[in-house]
């Protein structure tokens, strides 16, 4: 077992370390010099020289790539030449936002996802022909879409929740919605899908020999095994939230993460996206990580292999 | 379920013989099955404390489900319908899904087949086996929990219960594993167990052990439903037996007096169509019983020869001399990670002759079958075909060769391409007739395994077994092979199939003096079929040897035992039944 | 089961219902109509689509209004008989923009598509190959491309590469490439290591006849129908980056693009934010529907 996790943390170290050098080479390998991408559209005395010395680039490629891997790795990702401030201050302030949002809706999502698939899996076609349209339904709608009409119907002509802005918990409502419910369908279905896969297995009848009802089994011994192919899922559910806060925070003109991502991509601000890029993509390495590990937790059948 | 004749509860007599099920008329539709044909008809069953009553039939016949139905477990979408239906002597007509729920573990237990997927795999064995007692509060403390689940695993003769307790299934063994299930349904003390095909997935001598097992609950007073394709195999436990085919009782009674005077003439034939020593050189599935003299008279059983076999050829047609393979498991150091799946494996097959090569599940058949075949490479010794090397030549140098021995596998279905339809499956293997003649070879070759040119364009999904396996064997002689693998060719099929692909693959193979190559772990149909046999156990040659000589007189204890855990053949038994069998 | 003769066998499979003589035609009828009602998602959505390939070829027969040209005077007006979807705040019709915003919608997605499984098959089927070292280094490729949360790459992307329809359709298609890749590698090993591909060898064919007439065919014979459950989520995630503003620039008709413009005027008109969104939800069921009916089809046939 030990044998399994250490090789997944090696390759999660890998991909991480995969992600930062592809990053490098896209900076590299784009048509111009280094101090015209990074100052985009930016044009003010001492900017070039100050990037040239920022990078290192008057020294060989190599060395250069040595210092980026260094800096990324001590948590340095560069200076922001719009905002001309470091960018771990810049993205700091606006974290929390995000991580709420992100959150709320990765919470609310899984909770919909669990009772919408115990509730009709393998039960009547009716419930379940109706489960399945919802989902079809909320797994097809664009975040975005179900945020203008969720302010339509609520902020606009209920004046129940506030139209944008992140102050009380009432803000985060619509938003955490919005970004759950196409996450929620499509998580309902995988989670039903390998429930009335789990529900078919010679071991559920054993399970009702011993008077086991059907919230029993479903909860104690099915949920348990139709958790496993959702486990897979999670790295890519992480991700799908924090590119989902992107849309959403614009959506509610919330503060966060995605505000000052959109900004510094329409300003051509380097390495504002890169930093944002790079963090996301090592939450998600992490949390892709810790799953795969809590999965062979989980089955015994792995830990023995 | 309905009924409009009321039951009288004065009918149960003293608690003492008070049946613990009694039912009489039950009926079992499904609704996908439309109006004709319910998937069980008209049924009667009755079983007794320290009784053992079996249901025995092929797939399809019903038995599992009516088996089910004593614990409303038969799943959606059926209606039980029956004149009587009492369990424990209440009328379980009028039962909900919480009456359901109290009766079971409590009142009956479920034993299903291979406990690998029918324990939940991330559950221990300790957790699994206290589940009932712990559901039903039968006991409060988890200290008495985990007492009666170590007696419990212990009754079952599960040694160092308590170990085995902390462990999942995947990590016993097959009849360890079987045991646990056993424990799992009686650890809540029912006086009913419902043994679903209990022992199909085992070797014989572990199935003998866990049935032995069943024997003792019995022995101590609860009642067993066994349900079984196999009639040798409940022959020995069962009181009662009731025969079923196509939702139908068609024969039942006292177990000796079925065997011995089997009224329906599938009965007779679900009898007779088992391969043994006596089959040898007839058509299993021209097998009936007949009856000598009188109604009370004993029953012979009756088989049409097959044509005469040629001599056996002199010359060799593979040689295999000290063959060895050694699997690796990687991270474990030394002997741990080393497995020897044959060591030192020789014998030789002539032309035209029958090897059957034996042995228990882990004992190297496969591994030998995949050398043999030229898909895997042995660590040490050599193989020969029609006397030129086979073993350690490139793939480039084989495949010349690879005409003359072909295969036919356990499970044909994943053998056919997905996308080929029967006239490519066999085509595949004429690619050097030219298009013209192809053809008209593949009618001529299904006409062989008696299948007809409509089959030509059929997909292999929309046939059934015994069909799926006439293909393949049609597949193997469309290379006019000298020597053909037979892989456990019939082992997932129903008897009365089972005896048809048989009858075929030993007409054809005396007609074209083919040699072939049978592997199977039934012993019963190895001497029906073989000239010559081999033991494997381990990895090794236990021993080799004319059928007679090695199934009559065995010279090793391996043998012994393997011919002892069989199932003793059936016509032993027939014969008036023996007043011992019954007090 | 018993084993039924090949003639018992041959009627029961002409006539399924194991009914022989003419049926009656009420029951034909009935019967027709119980299979159209079996499949009724699957046909709803096929006529959806239907319609979508004609608003392509051809959306000028379906409205006479210029998706671009408005009248600055009648703008905002609510859905009415000349402007049935209503005109959004420049005056022009929402009808028209939401048929022509197809093309981009659409053209963006299976662009993309395209990207995703042209590179996912070729890495899938190598990966899937005997060499270990070949495997894993394709692999960690794939998991350091789905490392990057689709929306985020994107915005990497359309950083370094500016705004832009194909710059938009790169981003997401290359993030689409481990989804592919790593379905087509498990179906190639599995193929590999399928009992019909050993006994291909074992009729004596070469490496190069079973690659090509057993292991190539049986996994591209699914890559259509993964495909087309992947075309629905790609056409969301293009209209997503549209929507940030990253693809086409206003004035441009697509659906993404309008529902920003459409979030401005939400306080005082409904009808700009809910056509277009309504179409592209509509064009992703409809790719659902089918792609998943289509897979359950090809699984059930084995």
């Amino acid at each position: 077992m030990w044998r399994r996790i250490l090789s997944r943390l090696s390759t999660s170290l890998m991909v991480a370390w995969g992600s930062v050098t592809f990053a490098f080479l896209a900076l590299h390998t784009l048509p111009g010099r280094i101090e015209d991408i990074l100052a985009g559209d930016l044009d003010y005395p001492g900017l070039r020289e100050a990037i040239a010395t920022e990078w290192g680039l008057n020294r060989s490629p190599a060395e250069q790539y040595l210092d980026f891997l260094l800096r990324i790795a001590s948590g340095d990702f560069g200076t922001s030449y719009v905002l001309r401030q470091p960018v771990g201050g810049v993205l700091g302030s606006q974290v929390m936002p995000t991580v709420q949002l992100a959150l709320a809706a990765g919470l609310l999502a899984l909770v919909l996802a669990v009772l919408a698939a115990s509730a009709t899996a393998g039960r009547s076609r009716s419930a379940r022909a109706l489960a399945a349209l919802l989902e079809l339904l909320f797994a097809s709608t664009p975040v975005f879409w179900l945020g203008i009409l969720l302010l339509m119907a609520f902020s606009f002509s209920l004046r129940w929740f506030p139209v944008s802005g992140a102050q009380g918990w009432q803000a985060l409502v619509l938003p955490s919605v919005a970004l759950a419910l196409p996450t929620a369908g499509l998580l309902a279905q995988v989670l039903r899908d390998s429930m009335e896969k789990t529900l078919e297995q010679p071991f559920v009848v054993t399970i009702r020999s011993r008077g086991l009802g059907e919230w029993p089994l479903r909860l104690r011994h099915v949920l348990r095994h139709a958790a496993l192919p959702a486990v897979t899922l999670g790295g890519w559910l992480i991700g799908g939230l924090l590119g989902g806060a992107v849309i959403t925070e614009k959506v509610f003109g919330r503060p966060g993460l995605g505000t000052v991502t959109l900004n510094a991509v329409l300003s051509h601000d380097v390495p504002v996206v890169l930093a944002v890029v790079l963090m996301a993509a090592f939450i998600h390495v992490a949390a892709s990580t810790l799953l795969d590990i809590l999965y062979v937790l989980v089955d015994p059948r792995l830990k023995a292999q | 379920m309905s009924c409009p004749i009321p039951i009288r509860s004065s009918s149960r007599s003293t608690p003492a013989t008070a049946p613990l099920v009694a039912i009489e008329g039950l009926t079992i539709r499904f609704r996908a099955d439309g109006p004709h044909r319910p998937a069980v008809q008209d049924m009667d069953l009755v079983i007794h404390p320290g009784e053992c009553v079996a249901l025995v039939g092929e797939s399809g016949s019903g038995k599992s489900v009516t088996a089910r139905s004593l614990l409303n477990l038969v799943g959606p979408g059926a209606a039980v319908t029956a004149r009587r239906f009492e369990i424990d002597g209440a009328d379980a007509r009028n039962f909900g899904p919480a009456d359901w729920q109290r009766l079971r573990g409590t009142f009956a237990g479920l034993v299903m087949q291979d406990a690998l997927v029918s324990l939940d795999p991330l559950r221990t064995i300790g957790r699994e086996v206290g589940e009932v007692v712990r559901h039903h509060r039968l006991l409060r403390t988890p200290a008495e929990i985990r007492d009666r689940v170590i007696r419990t695993l212990d009754r079952v003769g599960m040694p160092d219960p308590d170990v085995r307790a902390s462990q999942y299934a995947h990590q016993l063994s097959g009849g360890l594993r079987q045991r646990a299930l056993i424990a799992a349904a009686i650890a809540g003390g029912p006086r009913l167990i419902i043994a679903d095909e209990p022992t199909t997935a085992l070797d014989a001598s572990v199935q003998k052990q866990v049935l032995e097992v069943l024997r003792q609950r019995v022995g101590e007073g609860a009642g067993l439903l066994l349900i079984s394709h196999d009639l040798a195999v409940v022959a020995d436990l069962a009181d009662r037996v009731l025969v079923m085919r196509d939702g139908r009782v068609l024969d039942a009674g006292p177990t000796g007096g079925v065997l011995a005077r089997p009224r329906h003439a599938y009965t007779r034939q679900l009898i007779a169509a088992v391969p043994s020593a006596d089959s040898r050189g007839s058509r299993l599935s021209s097998s009936r019983l007949e009856t000598a003299g009188g109604p009370t008279g004993n029953s012979v059983i009756v088989r049409d020869p097959l044509p005469p076999r040629p001599p056996i050829g002199i010359d060799t047609v593979l040689e295999a001399r000290g063959l060895t393979k050694v699997y690796r498991y990687p991270g474990r150091a030394g002997d741990a990670g080393r497995l020897a799946a044959l060591a030192d494996v020789s014998f030789s097959i002539r032309s035209g002759e029958v090897l059957g090569l034996v042995g228990e599940s882990g004992s190297g058949k496969s591994t030998c079958a995949k050398i043999l075949l030229g898909l895997v490479e042995p660590d040490a010794g050599w193989v020969t075909l029609l006397g030129q090397p086979w073993s350690g030549i490139s793939e480039k140098t084989r495949r010349p060769l690879r005409r003359s021995l072909q295969y036919i596998p356990q499970d044909p279905l994943s053998s056919f391409d997905p996308r080929y339809r029967v006239a490519d499956i066999i085509g595949e293997n004429l690619l050097s007739l030219p298009r013209s003649r192809r053809q008209d070879r593949i009618v001529a070759l299904l006409d062989r395994v008696g299948l007809d040119a409509g089959y030509l364009k059929r997909p292999p999904l929309s046939l059934s077994g015994g069909q799926r396996q006439r293909v393949a064997v049609a597949r193997a002689l469309a290379a006019r092979p000298a020597l053909i693998v037979c892989d456990e060719p019939v082992s997932a099929l129903d008897i009365s199939i089972q005896a048809q692909v048989i009858d075929l693959i030993a007409e054809l193979q005396s007609e074209l003096e083919t040699a072939l190559l049978f592997i199977s772990h039934d012993i019963g149909l190895v001497h029906h079929l073989a000239d010559r046999v081999l033991v494997l156990n381990g990895g090794r040659v236990v021993e080799q040897g004319p059928v007679e000589k090695v199934f009559l007189t065995p010279t090793q204890d391996y043998t012994r035992t393997l011919l002892a855990a069989r199932p003793g053949p059936l016509t032993d038994r027939l014969g008036p039944p023996s007043p011992a069998r019954r007090e | 089961m018993s084993e039924a003769t090949p003639s018992e066998a041959a009627t029961l499979l002409s006539d399924p219902s194991g009914r022989t003589g003419p049926a009656a035609p009420g029951a034909a009828i009935r019967r027709v109509i119980a299979v159209l009602w079996q499949w009724k998602g699957f046909l709803a959505a096929g006529a959806f689509l239907l319609l979508l390939a004609m608003v392509l070829a051809t959306p000028h027969l379906l409205t006479a209004y210029d998706p671009l040209e408005g009248d600055a005077l009648a703008g905002l007006r609510a859905p009415n008989a000349t402007h049935p979807f209503g005109t959004d705040r420049l005056g022009r019709d929402v009808l028209a923009r939401t048929l022509y915003g197809a093309r981009y919608s659409l053209s963006i997605g299976f662009g993309a598509t395209a990207i995703s499984v042209g590179f996912g098959v070729l890495l899938g089927i190598a990966g899937g190959q005997k060499s270990r070292l070949l495997d894993e280094t394709i692999c960690r490729l794939f998991d350091v491309i789905s490392s990057f949360p689709g929306v985020l790459m994107a915005l990497l992307v359309v950083t370094f590469l500016g705004q832009g329809m194909l710059n938009v359709a790169i981003a997401v298609g290359v993030a689409g490439i481990p989804k592919f890749g790593r379905v087509v590698r498990a179906q190639t090993q599995l193929a590999r290591n399928a009992d019909y591909v050993t006994q291909a060898y074992i009729y004596g064919r070469s490496r190069a006849a079973v690659f090509f007439h057993h292991l190539l065919p049986n996994v591209l014979l699914a890559i259509p129908v993964i495909a087309t459950v992947y075309v629905g989520t790609t056409i969301l995630a293009v209209s997503s980056l549209s929507f940030l503003g990253l693809g086409p620039q206003p004035p441009t008709p697509e659906w993404g693009v309008m529902l920003a413009e459409s979030r401005d005027v939400l306080r005082i008109a409904w009808w700009p934010g809910v056509f277009p969104g309504a179409a592209l939800t509509l064009t992703v069921i409809a790719f659902t529907v089918i792609g998943n009916a289509l897979q359950r089809r090809f699984e059930r046939r084995g």
